[in-house]
């Protein structure tokens, strides 16, 4: 029920309780719905909103979100509204739908329902007022919630994102029998070392590589912390009796190791991948030759 | 807990238990090294595959086993170190430095075949 206390303080007529209030209005918001959508339809347009969707598809959607927001100002359900408008905005992102939109129809549903209320008790001043006291914070609750649940769900579709990023950039690749690769694209940040290290010592594990070939071609940046943990990916490796060859440093990179002190003698480093693979089959007891000339 | 130490030829393995007291390591130590004089063995391999966390203390043990057995001319090969603990380890910078590894029983003794025939 509306917490709000009924604070007109004459008392000229019987006040009607904010539920029976919420009733009525509710109960004129559906007798109008026709009329009232297309209102609200045409506001949409006029303001250009939505220009992602045709004007099926808006009108489609309208009909949906018009009857939702009536049916929790009527039974205040917000719980189901925030599902509502979780599953409306998986439907509306891929469409390329913006935050900016979805509060903006939300709020001018709540204006055009406003108006409609203004019309309907502009003689009776103190009677709107009442309506208003029962509409207008389930009205500013409705709209909190659908934009509470449509950034929400943006949120769970960014998380998803990331995760399948990480998933997909950390492959650990055979080449040779007891040679891995490990080829490192893009930003790594500490969570995402932490994942390649635990990937690359299960990989030495299962294929029981004695050399693994690791290339930061494709990485620009490294910061101190990443760095200390491309040493200890080394150092764990020696551990599981794999040699690490490192390849592919730019000379961002080669300084930032030598920064933080790392004994290059440590550090097994080629130039670039090709001569990392080679060294690695030279380490493997590997001769490559030529058997005759390419077709 | 004893720590059951095989012969195979001129090389001793030694199989390490899951939870070894810091006793129990220096126990071994001596142990270790009394049965490379006896046996005139060439190398040891410590087998930790059942170990499943390697503190400070184990950690320096084995170091200083593999010193002290070199000391009498021969290799020492730990074997087995897990994944995870080979990562908590290196956290910790316990990287068992100048000592030799290996993935596992099979690849210490290659490793030490192929020494030995480099050697002799």
């Amino acid at each position: 029920m509306s917490k709000r206390e009924n604070t007109s303080k004459d008392s000229l007529g019987p006040s009607e309780a904010p539920s029976e209030l919420l009733r009525e209005l509710v109960a004129h918001l559906r007798q109008n719905r026709t009329q009232l959508r297309e209102e609200w339809v045409v506001r949409i347009t006029e303001t250009r909103l939505l220009t992602a969707m045709t004007k099926e598809e808006i009108f489609a959607e309208a009909t949906s979100v018009y009857d939702s927001y009536v049916e929790a100002l009527e039974t205040e359900a917000f719980e189901a509204l925030q599902a509502y408008a979780r599953n409306l905005s998986e439907r509306i992102i891929p469409r390329g739908v913006e935050t900016h939109e979805v509060v903006g129809i939300v709020l001018l549903l709540r204006d055009v329902l406003a108006r409609s209320l203004f019309a309907k008790y502009q003689t009776d001043f103190k009677k709107l007022n009442r309506i208003l006291d029962a509409y207008e914070p389930a009205a500013n609750r409705i709209a909190n919630t659908v934009a509470v649940g449509f950034v929400q769900e943006r949120e769970r579709v960014i998380r998803q994102q990331q995760e399948a990023i990480r998933e997909l950039s950390t492959p650990v690749l055979q080449v040779r029998e007891r040679l891995l690769i490990l080829p490192i694209i893009g930003v790594i940040d500490p969570q995402r070392a932490r994942q390649l290290t635990e990937q690359l010592l299960r990989g030495i594990r299962t294929n029981r590589a004695k050399v693994v070939v690791i290339d930061i071609t494709g990485v620009a940046a490294m910061d101190v912390t990443v760095a200390n943990h491309l040493v200890q990916t080394v150092e764990a490796s020696r551990l599981l009796g794999a040699t690490v060859i490192v390849t592919g440093l730019s000379p961002e990179i080669a300084q930032t190791l030598v920064t933080i002190g790392v004994d290059l003698g440590k550090m097994n480093t080629v130039g670039d991948l090709q001569g990392g693979i080679e060294q690695a089959e030279r380490l493997l007891g590997y001769k490559v030759v030529t058997l005759a000339e390419p077709r | 807990m004893e720590v059951p130490i095989l012969k195979q030829g001129e090389v001793l393995i030694a199989t390490f238990q899951a939870a070894l007291s810091d006793a129990d390591l220096n126990l071994l130590r001596m142990g270790l090294v009394q049965q490379v004089v006896k046996f005139r063995s060439r190398a040891v391999i410590v087998d930790v595959t059942a170990m499943d966390v390697m503190d400070s203390f184990a950690s320096r043990t084995l170091r200083e086993i593999a010193h002290m057995i070199r000391l009498r001319g021969a290799e020492t090969v730990i074997v087995g170190i897990q994944p995870e603990v080979a990562f908590a380890m290196v956290q910790l910078g316990l990287t068992l430095e100048g000592v030799a590894t290996a993935l596992d029983l099979e690849e210490g003794l290659a490793y030490l075949i192929q020494k030995f025939k480099n050697i002799d």
